[in-house]
């Protein structure tokens, strides 16, 4: 499939709104679903971690 | 075992009896749930009659959903589950028991509400009867399945509200085949195929949900 | 191997750890890989022209959601069944993406739908069936929530998964039934254009992606969870020492 130029590509023959909107939401879906499990992640080992310092576990 | 099963079934029915006010509120739900339609949708008579079986339906659903988190729960908190639980009768018959009692406590209500409601809603004589039959094929369902809603969510917070959210999704294909098949009989193409499998799901439910229900109280209460 | 070493969770931490990049990485080639097929070797479709290009994102996105429903219960069966506790933990790590993935699915089915059907949501049998799907994925999670004891929640969500299992195929009949019955031959979603060879390649290539993706994302949930109820154990002790 050889685009003709960029905007093209863009454009998506007309259906650009609805490719972008699916792939971009899609995107927005992965990236929150990785960036919560990290912060959900460092707030368990930080927590832990005041825990055990404190020796009550 | 068969005396343990009507002694459950009994007792519930003999308590509910006595507690009418909690049994009335989801039969008067019922009916206002079923009200608000067509104030919100208009009474264009052509048009209540294409939503009447699903509305009726849908309102039955949750009209027995609302009272299915009381199944276990009363019996759980002043011990009387954990007493029950330790008899030497299978616990597939205390939950096949309690369901019957729901069913029988507020399922025939539905039963016999439904015709007027329908009668609400412009549907002819036939299509009032199907609606009956298969709500009286379908309660029994809600309140087999109900019951391992409730057992999952004995003694939770969101009560009602999480018993719905589980059980909903499950029951979709009852509410399919049953208002179906009142249709089939507006629509003059026949309710056979819906009521098998309604009959079906029926048959499938009472031979599974006493058993997992069984299960699932065990989860809760240990 | 001894396959029972890994049940236990001090040594499936390790190993979980050192398996994430890996998986993380294959997704990532994988999703280069994928739409490089998606959108620079597959051709225009005939009827739809590039608005088909979401199948790339939504029928692989539709198979995972159904596909870790099904990996979930069989976790949930093989720890009510033996009783480990790690696969408990499995399946509640991947119960998130899951539900994530049958959003997508709904979402780029709506955006799929609008242009090729003028309507942004159609009620045709699979999307209604997602629908259902993504109610029986928040069912699980709600019940999981309500429950404070970790051994009950485990318990009673692997059950409720188990129990939602099992109607999956009837629930996908009878919407199937249901709509055939309202809609009659009307064009439905579940029509996808036929396949060039390209566009299957790129959908399954983008499916591999996405399970790459999930295991690796599991496998990161199900390590913190694993430190979270183990925390009283020497080796989790240990482990804090080091970086998170």
């Amino acid at each position: 499939m050889i685009w003709e130029s960029w905007q093209a590509f863009w454009a998506m023959g007309g259906y650009g709104l609805y490719v972008w909107g699916s792939f971009g939401v899609t995107l927005l879906c992965v990236v929150a679903e990785v960036g919560l499990l990290r912060r959900h992640r460092l707030q368990v080992w930080r927590r832990l971690k005041r825990m055990k310092s404190w020796d009550i576990q | 075992m068969l005396k343990f099963l009507f002694t459950v079934i009994r007792r519930d029915v003999l308590l509910a009896a006595r507690r009418r006010g909690d049994w009335l509120t989801a039969q008067f739900f019922f009916v206002m749930v079923v009200s608000m339609f067509p104030l919100g949708i208009g009474p264009e008579p052509g048009m209540l009659r294409t939503i009447g079986p699903g509305v009726v339906w849908v309102a039955a659903l949750l009209a027995s959903l609302l009272s299915l988190d009381r199944l276990f729960a009363d019996d759980y908190r002043d011990g009387t589950l954990e007493q029950m639980l330790l008899s030497p009768s299978p616990i597939a018959l205390l939950t096949l028991g309690k369901a019957i009692a729901h069913w029988i406590i507020n399922g025939i209500p539905l039963l016999l509400i439904a015709p007027l409601l329908g009668i609400q809603f412009n549907l002819p004589i036939e299509a009032l009867w199907m609606l009956v039959l298969s709500l009286a094929i379908g309660t029994p369902i809600l309140s087999l399945l109900g019951s391992i809603g409730a057992a999952l969510t004995l003694g939770l917070r969101g009560g009602g509200a999480l018993v719905t959210l589980l059980i909903m999704p499950l029951y979709v294909p009852a509410l399919i085949f049953g208002a179906g098949a009142v249709e089939g009989v507006l629509s003059g193409t026949g309710s056979e195929a819906h009521l098998s499998l309604l009959g079906a799901f029926l048959m499938m439910s009472l031979l599974l949900a006493p058993w997992v229900s069984a299960m699932a109280l065990k989860v809760s209460v240990e | 191997m001894n396959l029972y070493h890994y049940a236990s969770p001090s040594t499936f931490y390790p190993l979980a750890g050192k398996l994430v990049p890996w998986f993380a990485a294959l997704a990532f080639i994988l999703t280069i890989a994928g739409l490089y097929i998606g959108f620079f070797v597959a051709p225009t479709d005939f009827q739809q022209g590039e608005g088909y290009r979401i199948i790339f994102i939504h029928v692989p996105a539709a198979w995972m959601s159904m596909f870790i429903y099904v990996v979930m219960a069989f976790w949930s069966a093989i720890g009510l069944a033996w009783n480990t506790r790690l696969s408990f933990v499995m399946a509640r790590a991947l119960a998130p993406t899951g539900a994530m993935f049958t959003f997508v699915a709904l979402w780029t089915g709506a955006f799929w739908g609008k242009p090729m059907w003028g309507a942004w949501w159609v009620w045709d049998a699979r999307l209604t069936s997602e629908l259902i799907l993504l109610f029986l994925y928040v069912g699980v999670m709600a019940l999981q929530a309500a429950i404070d004891d970790p051994r009950r929640a485990d318990r009673a969500g692997a059950l409720l998964n188990l129990v939602g299992v099992i109607n999956v195929p009837i629930i996908y009949f009878s919407v199937k039934w249901w709509n055939t019955l309202h809609q009659g031959s009307s064009v439905s979603l579940t029509r996808a254009p036929s396949m060039a060879q390209t566009m299957l390649w790129g959908m399954l290539i983008m499916a591999l992606a996405a399970w790459m993706y999930t295991i690796a994302v599991a496998l990161v949930r199900a390590r913190t969870l694993v430190l979270e109820r183990e925390r009283q154990t020497e080796w989790v002790r240990v482990q804090l020492e080091g970086q998170p």
